[in-house]
């Protein structure tokens, strides 16, 4: 799977400096600073509109960006190309369509390709190696559109890890699964970035179903970012900047809610207490 | 029905089927079909302008089939992609009313161009055909992995570096060379059927792309054999059999779809595509189904 050979370790995989975009005149994204290393797993988390897609797309390459700069492995994002994989959000394949986990993860390599359509040996094994790494071998020869959306997901992911992607790109891959899917796929990221050396770069409104695999996290509030380990981010005085009013980190069974201020008391961080109800565990933004 | 003046319809259908079947396989799953119905609608008054000028009729349905793709791709600037794409229709045919008025010609040359003529092919156009259609297959055949990736999932194909509408015109340039092609032979109204019935029956019938792929083809070939067989007996029009038979197979082999089972319909499902693989000639759409 992935090859697991370093970068130069002085040099980040993903280097992104003082990055603007604008879309239609609006300020998507300013003055964003992200570094990122071999086999680090980094959350972007933010509501609807906070600027996580466009942020994935500025790192493939696909959108214009106004200011700063994006380095891939110390190289310019058009000439990187193939070192980042991306599962894009809400992918629904038709249920007639001739099509098998199979067939799509080998896309992945050959899709690019004209010619003679004949299977090459070299094909098969990185195929047969990315569904191994997604666990997507027991529905390889089923087709796509009648496959739940979970799997459909693995499919889309080992798509995209079958040309061997040092940066792994999901844009809300939690969105629509149910919770025993959003675990197992949450533990499959986890091992992607132990086991493959991979990095992965994962967008989510709520933050709590990746806690337990989450190194950084980006937290996007309207164009703008706060970076770090989760403690230095979650945090009332550091999300308060970032929000522009004061907001409260309540923090219950390793979980956090994010609330706006209640008007009579300060934003502190609480810890987990009995006079709290328990935090609804995926808040739909 | 062999007989020396039907040879050339039936080499000209077989090759052209070959075209249609391999087309139509990307036109459903790209979930084009409308368009597929638009391009022989925009080709039909170029099949008429040819009938009034005296030019070649190939020209006049390819230079118009031409102006359909360009129409469809602009279309969505228009408004909703279907209300732009269905006034262009009426205004084609409209059009290709006034051309054939213009022209006096007899009824019966009207109405094989709107519904097909067993012998739409005279001798000269034969080897035009057949090329044409080679063509269009080997084409097909070469793209088939970025066309089906970019067909099946597009947001997928634009990460692999595959140029969007670069195939989206590559598949309608396609479709205008089929839909020119096999007007004069299946008529106007029908060539929608020859694209599409054969390719959705086909994805019915196995999961595997190249697979269904193959089958599209075979049915295509099917389809119109059977109807230049039925059209040769009865002396009905070739494009009456072409529509009601595309149709029959649609929804005999599609049926399944339409009778939801309560339970298993995934297994049962599977299973049945496993074992259609092997013994699914095209002949067996009778099977009965639940």
């Amino acid at each position: 799977m992935p090859s697991s050979s370093t970068p130069a370790p002085t040099e980040p995989l993903l280097q992104i400096e003082n990055l603007g975009v604008r879309l239609g005149g609006r300020q998507v994204l300013e003055g964003l600073d992200l570094s990122l290393e071999s086999g680090v797993l980094c959350g972007l988390i933010g509501e609807n509109g906070a600027g996580k897609t466009t942020l994935l797309r500025s790192i493939l390459g696909l959108q214009r960006i106004a200011s700063g700069t994006i380095r891939l492995a110390g190289g310019s994002v058009g000439k990187a190309r193939d070192l980042v994989g991306y599962v894009p959000q809400k992918i629904a394949f038709d249920p007639q369509l001739p099509l098998r986990t199979r067939d799509l993860v080998e896309l992945g390599l050959s899709g690019r390709h004209f010619g003679l359509p004949w299977r090459r040996r070299r094909y098969q094994a990185a195929t047969k190696a990315a569904l191994a790494a997604v666990g997507a071998e027991h529905f390889a020869d089923q087709r796509l559109g009648r496959l739940s959306g979970g799997q459909q997901q693995r499919a889309v992911i080992a798509h995209a890890l079958v040309r061997e992607p040092r940066l792994l790109l999901l844009d809300e891959p939690l969105a629509n699964l149910d919770f025993r899917s959003t675990t197992s796929l949450v533990q499959l990221l986890g091992t992607l970035v132990r086991e493959h050396g991979l990095t992965v770069l994962v967008t989510a409104h709520d933050m709590n179903p990746l806690l337990p695999v989450l190194d950084r996290l980006v937290y996007l509030v309207g164009g703008r970012a706060a970076t770090g380990t989760v403690d230095e981010v979650v945090r009332p005085d550091v999300l308060s900047g970032l929000y522009g009013y004061p907001v409260t980190v309540l923090r219950h069974h390793g979980r956090f809610l994010v609330l706006p201020d209640a008007p009579d008391g300060p934003g502190e961080m609480r810890h987990a207490g009995t006079e709290l109800p328990p935090p609804s565990p995926r808040e739909e933004a | 029905m062999f007989a020396n003046y039907m040879l050339p319809t039936w080499i000209a259908a077989s090759f052209l089927a070959l075209a249609a079947g391999a087309i139509g396989y990307f036109t459903v799953i790209r979930r084009s079909v409308f368009a597929a119905h638009a391009l022989p609608l925009s080709a039909f008054p170029g099949g008429a302008a040819a009938v009034l000028t005296g030019i070649d009729p190939m020209i006049g349905l390819l230079g118009f089939a031409f102006l359909g793709v360009v129409f469809v791709q602009q279309s969505s600037r228009l408004g909703p992609k279907d209300l732009a794409i269905g006034l262009l229709l009426s205004s084609f045919l409209a059009l290709g009313a006034l051309l054939l008025s213009l022209t006096g010609a007899y009824a019966p040359a009207v109405y094989a161009l709107l519904f097909g003529e067993v012998l739409g092919i005279p001798h000269r156009e034969l080897l035009p055909t057949a090329a044409v259609s080679l063509l269009v297959l080997a084409v097909t055949v070469l793209s088939f992995r970025p066309l089906l990736l970019q067909s099946a999932a597009a947001d997928l194909a634009t990460i692999c570096g595959i140029n969007r509408a670069g195939m989206e015109w590559l598949f309608l340039g396609l479709l205008a060379i089929v839909t020119a092609t096999a007007l004069p032979v299946v008529g106007t109204l029908l060539v929608f059927t020859l694209l599409v019935a054969p390719a959705a029956a086909a994805q019915r019938l196995s999961a595997h792309p190249a697979r269904a792929f193959l089958i599209s083809i075979a049915l295509a070939e099917l389809l119109v054999w059977s109807a230049i067989a039925l059209s040769y007996w009865s002396n009905w029009p070739l494009g009456f059999f072409v529509g009601t038979l595309g149709a029959v197979l649609f929804v005999v082999l599609r049926g399944g779809g339409l009778l939801p089972s309560p339970s298993g319909i995934r297994a049962r499902l599977s299973r049945r595509e496993t074992s259609w693989h092997h013994g699914a000639g095209p002949n067996s759409g009778t099977r009965p189904d639940g």
